[in-house]
């Protein structure tokens, strides 16, 4: 495809909302105020596992100022989950609590201060139970169960899947390693704190504002927690001031809102602490990782077996899926013929876990890329030039039956390694740098998918749906579920209709993420909503073009076939003087059709693995990344600093490059977090540092110059091209930290966070010549189950477009 | 959001003015500099105070005056970041200046005052947490309970000293003025604190520290290091001010004080003395900091693991005598500044 084709796809203009989001303007969900307003506030459990005896809310009622007080007695007697599989939450707990921050009772009140007071005269009485706050813990106290349901004793799901002969893949290797890895569990950290306004209305219709990444799941799952009609009740996605996977389930907030606002007959929000966010948290799994990889002498991949534990925390939230994610996707990156996969997510009584950027993936790509240098070192190959070798094939099948499109890894690891000087640098870098300042200089790849290729609940309907609407004014509306969390979705949309109509982004107007008014999006996740709501919003804006080029075709006499729509004009490209402006051409198609409305559909191309659990890992296409990290390491402090970081990332084509770069950058400054300093860990049963100034993540003076390559490979999946850009290039980052750190002292540390403690921990081993490697040594005894043996599908081609439902037998725009 | 408790407000004018309301509202007041530290404090439910007293008003307390021949004054009330930058300050009391620039981020350091953060509440994890939080652990001794969480079975407080400047000013010799209803007095660093996390000041309850004052800086070299997490925000978990009197190249007079070790800043006057009458050579430096490390005694209530922090110590010690000394650094921290 040639660029100079497009006059809005791959320019770098600013985001729609950009005015607004700098100059304050924007309007979250906590800046919210409805007429009658009332405040709430949840009182949650002080202990992490303990049976509710009793709740007396009667102190509470007493205090002036309240409006009502309601424990789960006062809703409808049923347990939730965003998972099908996993309905284990309730709103406001009726007789266990499983973690410290688990909601108990809620109060609305005259303002936040007197719902406060309110909350601590509810009195509760607990009798507490042995809290289980580790994998290790609840595997060896089956006698203490969190839940009653799952795939054992405190284990909520195990799987195990085999694709080919992986006994005989070890064997016809050259080199077989087994390494045990650990990656601790961290939180998103949004900049907004969750909140919620609901309002419960004279027509007995329910409204509900929520910074929420996905308000369709809350609409569906709302009609069953509250028992109302899903007719009757609206979710309004507010801008969404940061979501990282954090906004997307249910809430507590959000069900007690909607309840005391019908109980009150008045507006009730309720807005988190940051404390409550980290309660409600959703976060990184804690993962520990045992990796055997059988490789030839040349760097090929014989097989792989990876296990891994997930500490799940106290509910399933999406852990089905994450326990999935930390096997399933490994096969993408590179060629992997044959692969097995075994998985346990443990319950624990701390927060639950669930989806964070890079969703269950960047645990095992930390495993694998580390163990990729490991193994790279010993049969003496340089580890650029072995990923390159071993990068999987494009238009392929992967052991596991996942289709890969286009790939752009190959070209990802050429620009990093050439624009880093990694070939000098490994020379000149580590031991052979002076004093007590290592340099180091360490790579590391990934692929990520773009969407999830089945939603949450079965169903054959739409992923995501786009109206789009002109009328005599010139003016054009865009309606669409998205919510746009801060990664662009709303101006990605302005920006794909004004490509099909030819008319400037500024023309138009988004109104996005409205139960009652958009086309159902599933939400912002698995980095979905560029490929599928840009599909819709393109399938509807050729639509409605195709609905004015008939009636200026009339007008000007010509077929419509030759006509163009480009600066706000239709006319026929040879005889632009006679060109139509848009308003105008608007005009003659709603005098021609009537009312221009015109909708766009999107679902995935079905191809999930005829295997039970192949639903989870297939993909319209992947984005494949590629990052060079060059750091110094302080000696004698263990103090790693952050030099430089290439990243190369196959984004298929760049829809804005600005916003592109904006994702990249993004997520390679988490991935820093996660990889140095952030951990979501416990004390006495308590959250360590449930605040922003105690748990550590990096400031901008952490972060060194981040360069992007931008790789396009156009995929035939993907609108114009383009594959997702907001979770995969968080994935490589992590791991070439870790391995530069190993180039610049000789240290292994398999574990992160990769503090400077441990740093100077491992250099201690290193001069008592010790294995200078610092990470986990122990693995839990498990009785796996047997596993799923599936032929591989390794190496397959797979077809470039297969039929996708909903679409237009006509040519892609 | 956590919202501030209801308390009244008091504006001071003068310090008379301030002094007055302390002996009239005693132990329910409490005085407010910058406020960075005390209303986040508070709305944690760590102070309850039924009155403030506001200090913002009285521009007597503002300002820095003197300098290096005669000595200089520093008012209680002068923002951080304009010591951070006075060119007196950074020529003739670089530890001063350094420590004052380190403080949390710069929208802190402008509203933060230096005698707020000489007299800067001490820390601990089990302490800095919201209320619920603190009760669902089962309250400390510092607020609401009677046990330390962190040494269960010790009778005393182990919160931790951390001010930045107060090892700096200490290790320049500095004082400090207190001015109470029965007068005015001023007192070394080294009895301003004592070694209790919850008592940790030695200023009588009616007095407000109105002035520091530093000394003539008579041929006196100072640094201070600071080790956190990250390079803006966070309090110091190792603080280390070295100040030395130099003759040619030879250590007349020094002063070693560590910072976030202990419920007060702590002097290492034994490695100290090792320095007075040698020169600074690589060996001394050595064995400076190995004497340093010694009253170097954290414990697990900050960020990082103790043993890191002692650990570090010595070599934060080493790399600030390179410092005065004009050595070439052998690797610098990258939470070094100045």
């Amino acid at each position: 495809m040639n660029k100079e084709r497009f006059a809005v796809v791959g320019q770098p203009l600013p985001k729609i909302d950009a005015w607004s989001k700098v100059t304050g303007q924007t309007r979250y969900a906590d800046d919210l105020v409805l007429p009658r307003m009332a405040f709430g506030r949840l009182l949650r459990s002080p202990h992490s596992h303990a049976w509710i005896r009793r709740i007396d809310t009667t102190r509470a009622r007493a205090l002036p100022g309240v409006y009502a007080v309601i424990t789960g007695a006062d809703l409808p007697p049923v347990k939730f989950g965003i998972l099908p599989v996993s309905q284990d939450e309730e709103a406001l707990c009726r007789e266990k609590v499983r973690l410290v921050g688990d909601p108990v009772a809620a109060v609305a009140a005259v303002d936040e201060e007197t719902a406060e007071r309110a909350s601590e005269l509810i009195d509760v009485e607990y009798e507490t139970l042995p809290p289980l706050m580790s994998i290790h813990d609840s595997l060896a106290h089956p006698e203490v169960r969190i839940h009653e349901y799952g795939d054992g004793p405190n284990i909520h799901k195990l799987v195990a899947l085999q694709f080919g002969d992986v006994d005989a893949a070890f064997a016809k290797a050259d080199l077989v390693r087994e390494d045990v890895f650990y990656f601790e569990g961290n939180t998103h950290l949004p900049m907004e704190q969750h909140a919620a306004v609901a309002a419960w209305g004279p027509d007995g219709k329910l409204t509900l504002w929520s910074s929420t990444q996905t308000p369709h799941y809350v609409h569906r799952l709302l009609t069953k927690i509250l028992d109302v009609p899903g007719a009757h009740l609206r979710v309004i996605a507010t801008p969404v001031g940061g979501g990282f996977g954090g906004k997307l389930d249910p809430f507590a907030h959000e069900i007690a809102a909607c309840r005391l606002s019908q109980i009150t007959g008045r507006p009730v929000k309720i807005a988190l602490t940051r404390e409550e966010v980290f309660y409600v948290h959703r976060g990184r799994h804690p993962v520990l990782m045992w990796l055997k990889t059988g490789f030839t002498r040349d760097g090929d991949i014989t097989g792989s077996h990876i296990r891994t534990w997930l500490d799940g925390g106290a509910y399933g939230s999406y852990g089905v899926a994450s326990t999935f994610y930390t096997g399933v996707i490994n096969p993408v990156t590179y060629k992997m013929p044959v692969y097995k996969f075994e998985g346990a997510r443990i319950f624990t009584n701390k927060p639950p876990c669930g989806p964070k950027r890079g969703h269950g993936t960047p645990q095992p790509r930390f495993a694998l890329e580390c163990q990729l240098d490991k193994a790279a070192e010993q049969l003496g190959l340089d580890p650029a030039d072995m990923r390159r070798r071993i990068a999987v094939e494009p238009f392929t099948k992967t052991a596991n039956h996942l289709t890969v499109t286009t790939t752009g890894l190959v070209e990802c690891i050429d620009k990093v390694v050439e624009s880093s000087g990694w070939r000098d640098k490994r020379e000149r870098f580590g031991a052979r740098s002076a004093g007590a300042r290592k340099k180091g200089i360490g790579i590391a790849a990934s692929a990520y998918m773009t969407g999830a290729g089945t939603a949450i609940y079965w169903n054959s309907m739409p992923h995501s749906g786009v109206v789009v609407r002109a009328d005599r004014s010139g003016g054009v509306s865009v309606l669409c579920g998205a919510t746009d969390i801060g990664q662009g979705s709303d101006s990605i949309l302005a920006y794909l209709v004004a490509e099909g109509l030819g008319i400037d982004p500024k023309d138009i107007r988004v109104h996005a993420s409205d139960t009652d008014l958009t086309p159902v999006d599933l939400g912002s996740y698995s980095s979905r909503v560029t490929l599928m709501c840009g599909m819709a919003a393109i399938q509807a804006a050729n639509r409605l073009r195709t609905a004015i080029f008939e009636a200026v075709a009339k007008k000007l006499e010509v077929p419509p076939g030759a006509l163009a729509a480009r600066d706000r004009k239709v006319g026929v490209p040879d005889d632009w003087d006679k060109a139509v402006p848009f308003a105008q051409a608007v005009e003659l198609g709603e005098a021609m059709h009537g009312v221009l409305a015109f909708a766009g559909s999107y679902a995935p191309p079905k191809r999930a693995g005829k295997y039970k659990g192949g639903g989870v890992g297939p993909s319209p296409c992947y984005s494949y990344s590629a990052a060079v990290v060059e750091l110094t390491v302080d000696e004698e402090t263990g103090e790693i600093h952050l030099d430089d970081i290439w990243i190369g990332h196959d984004v298929g084509r760049a829809l804005n490059p600005l916003l592109v770069e904006g994702q990249v950058e993004g997520s390679v400054y988490m991935g820093i977090g996660e990889a140095l300093m952030e951990e979501q860990v416990f004390r006495k049963g308590l959250h360590k540092t449930p605040s922003m100034l105690d748990y550590k993540s990096p400031t901008t003076l952490e972060i060194p110059d981040i360069r992007t390559y931008l790789v396009e490979t156009d995929d035939p999946e993907g609108p114009f091209g383009a594959k997702e850009a907001g979770q995969g290039p968080l994935l490589p980052v992590i791991p070439a930290i870790a391995n530069a750190v190993y180039h610049a002292v000789g240290v292994r540390i398999d574990e992160v966070p990769i503090t400077p403690d441990k740093v100077l921990r491992g250099l201690e081993l290193k001069r008592q010549s010790k294995p200078a490697r610092i990470g986990p040594d122990r693995l839990p005894v498990m009785q796996w189950k047997e596993p799923l043996v599936v032929e591989s599908a390794f190496g397959q081609p797979a077809e470039a477009v297969v039929l996708r439902p909903f679409a237009d037998p006509t040519p892609r725009a | 959001m956590l919202r501030l408790p209801p308390f009244e407000y008091l504006p001071a004018r003068t310090v008379a003015d301030a002094v007055k309301y302390v002996a009239d509202r005693g132990a329910d007041a409490m005085l407010v500099a910058g406020g960075t530290d005390l209303y986040p404090n508070m709305k944690r439910r760590q102070f309850e105070p039924k009155a403030l007293i506001g200090l913002r008003g009285i521009r007597e307390l503002r300002g820095v005056r003197g300098d290096a021949r005669t000595g200089v004054t520093i008012g209680a009330m002068t923002v951080l970041s304009d010591l951070a930058d006075h060119p007196t300050l950074l020529d003739h009391y670089a530890g001063v200046a350094t420590a004052a620039g380190l403080v949390s981020s710069p929208q802190l350091r402008r509203m933060g005052t230096i005698g707020g953060n000489v007299c800067v509440d001490t820390r601990c994890n089990y302490y800095n947490q919201t209320y619920s939080w603190r009760k669902a652990i089962g309250f400390c001794m510092k607020k609401d309970g009677d046990t330390c969480l962190v040494a269960p079975g010790s009778p005393r407080c182990w919160a931790v000293s951390s001010s930045d400047t107060a090892p700096a000013l200490w290790s320049l010799g500095a004082r400090v003025r207190l001015v109470g209803p029965a007068g005015e007095r001023t007192i070394r660093f080294s009895t301003l604190y004592r070694d209790d996390g919850i008592d940790y000041l030695a200023k009588q309850p009616d007095e407000i520290l109105t002035d520091i004052l530093l000394p003539p800086a008579d041929g006196w070299r100072s640094a201070y290091l600071k080790l956190r997490r990250r390079g803006s925000f966070d309090f110091p978990v190792l603080g280390v001010a070295v100040a030395a009197r130099m003759d040619g190249d030879v250590v007349r007079e020094a002063r070693i004080v560590l910072g976030a070790v202990a419920s007060t800043p702590r002097e290492a006057d034994r490695a100290a003395a090792a320095l007075v009458g040698e020169r600074v050579t690589p060996e001394v430096i050595t064995r400076v900091a190995d004497l340093a490390a010694g009253p170097s005694k954290p414990l697990d209530n900050t960020d990082f693991t103790h043993p890191y922090r002692k650990k570090v110590t010595r070599v934060f010690v080493a790399r600030a005598l390179r410092k005065i000394a004009g050595l070439p650094e052998s690797g610098a921290s990258t939470a070094e500044i100045g």
